[in-house]
């Protein structure tokens, strides 16, 4: 396995896009990591798209070939990824192993969703394709539905009161205001949050990510390109690990914990030779206020139970223990779905690089970045360290 | 829900009017809907069983915002339901007041309706669980 770089970030607010399309999103976002990069568009040699829901949504399929066609690079590898919620941090893992394989020494790793050219039925519809559609679809589960059964468990089994889990839509809020790509830049309070409309019960509207448009795209390479093209060396992917679980809730053993961001993660610590106290930097997949919680516990940070305590006693801050979702996280920053992983890799390189403006954590060596499909079926565990 | 497919919706019915899973030999773990391998030990062998019929609701939400298709059935609860056969699995509770539900409450299986796909379309049906 070789060495493999992060050299260029691009991104696209997020929000709803009414002028843009998708193929218009994914090429402004891959283009602004290229120029960020400082490589040309015939540097690329494979792309890998980061999507769930453009064939439901858009009717679109085939956005490899897509991408490539509108970058102006036809004869590139490229591929959609999908792993529901999860694509993005998907793709991401699978351009590492481009990579770090060898074949490649130049790939972009991207993402892109489409969600506002739908009703909010039909982005419904679209969610829970993350799940069983022959026996959970049926039934006319909803995604947020799924999670709200975890939410009151989770309440439950440890005695937890809903404040104390709602505090993560706030926290998010606070540092989305601060962040001008983010579909939501302004605060919130609890109040707010626990007055705002039921989507399934226990989880109002302020607890959940909104729908929105968006991209990102990472320029990913290896230290032969770096030197080819006399690049700067800033920040290098030490671990990207990908784990499945069950698919749906029914055949896990406990609704609280994903047991694929356990396993994933302490694969990516091992590969890495880190721990979670050397960790300065982290985004996690915050879908719901409760996954959150759920996602500072199982990633090693709190114990079970307890990863409200973390948010409370201001631990998850930019100048706390454990500085996480600086950027507004899925709840305020934005969740397009298949892009969310992208995003999320981009920040943590910004943090890295110390470009991350009024979010920066101070002198970050460590970032880690979970990107969660479906209700943990798919957890997708990304390491980046900043190389001097 | 993809396309609308009577041949989809068919090869289901089986185990969607009634309550057939599967048992593994080697570890005991059964399962809604059957399966071929088990997810718990790995083993093939397992044999179609008969579920219990009754259990108790683990967790329970009311669905407001519902996926395309649903909007006349709103508000309506889906429940994690835990068999008293250890099986458990995802559905609706019917014949209740939201507001009345708890955790842990005793429910039985019952036949109904879920939703007609539309005007012309599959009425489908399955297991739903109303309090005892």
């Amino acid at each position: 396995m070789r060495r493999v770089f992060v050299v260029g970030t691009g991104l696209t607010r997020i929000g709803e896009h009414w002028d843009k399309s998708l193929r218009d999103l994914i090429t402004e976002a891959i283009l602004m990591a290229i120029d960020d990069a400082s490589i040309s568009t015939k540097d690329i040699e494979a792309i890998y798209v980061g999507n769930m829901s453009s064939g439901y949504l858009q009717g679109q399929e085939h956005l490899g070939s897509l991408v490539a066609t509108w970058l102006g690079v036809p004869g590139v590898a490229a591929c959609k990824v999908e792993a529901a919620c999860g694509s993005g941090g998907a793709a991401f893992h699978q351009a590492y192993l481009a990579v770090a394989s060898g074949l490649y020494d130049c790939v972009v790793a991207s993402g892109v969703e489409k969600m506002t050219d739908a009703i909010t039925s039909d982005v419904t519809s679209a969610l829970i394709m993350a799940d069983d559609q022959e026996y959970v679809a049926y039934m006319g589960a909803t995604f947020v539905g799924l999670n709200a059964l975890v939410y009151r468990y989770y309440m439950e089994k440890y005695n937890v009161r809903q404040e104390k889990i709602a505090a993560f839509s706030v926290h998010c809020h606070k540092y989305a205001k601060l962040n001008p790509y983010a579909q939501f830049r302004r605060e919130v309070t609890l109040e707010e949050v626990l007055n705002s409309p039921m989507v399934a019960d226990p989880i109002h509207l302020l607890e959940a990510a909104p729908i929105g448009d968006g991209a990102a795209a990472v320029i990913l390479c290896s230290e032969n390109f770096i030197n080819r093209l006399k690049l700067k060396r800033e920040v290098e992917v030490i671990a990207s690990t990908l784990a499945t679980d069950s698919i749906s809730l029914y055949d896990r053993e406990d609704l609280t914990t994903l047991k694929a961001t356990r396993v994933a993660v302490e694969k990516a610590y091992k590969i890495a030779k880190v721990s979670p106290r050397d960790v300065d930097v982290l985004e996690v997949h915050d879908a719901f206020s409760i996954l959150g919680v759920i996602h500072l516990e199982d990633l090693g940070f709190a114990r079970k139970g307890e990863g409200w305590k973390l948010i409370e006693d201001g631990e998850v801050e930019v100048d706390g223990k454990i500085p996480t979702n600086l950027f507004g996280g899925l709840k305020a920053r934005g969740h397009p779905i298949g892009a969310t992983g992208i995003y999320q890799v981009v920040e943590i390189t910004r943090q890295l690089q110390g470009r991350a403006g009024k979010c920066q954590v101070s002198d970050p060596e460590l970032g880690l970045a979970q990107s969660v499909g479906g209700v943990g079926g798919t957890v997708v565990i990304n390491l980046l360290k900043r190389v001097r | 829900m993809g396309v609308e497919s009577v041949p989809r919706y068919w090869r289901e019915r089986r185990y969607r009017y009634r309550l057939i899973g599967s048992e593994c030999k080697k570890c005991g773990r059964r399962y809604y809907p059957p399966r071929k391998v088990c997810l718990n030990c790995g083993s093939r062998e397992l044999t179609e069983v008969k579920l219990a019929e009754t259990g108790r609701v683990l967790s329970y939400t009311t669905i407001r915002v519902p996926p395309r298709g649903f909007h006349e059935y709103v508000p309506y609860v889906i429940a994690l339901i835990e068999l008293d056969d250890g099986t458990k699995l995802l559905s609706q509770l019917t014949d209740v007041n939201p507001e009345e539900i708890k955790t842990g409450i005793r429910v039985v299986a019952t036949f109904r309706k879920v939703r007609e796909q539309s005007e012309d379309g599959i009425i489908q049906y399955g297991i739903k669980f109303k309090p005892i």
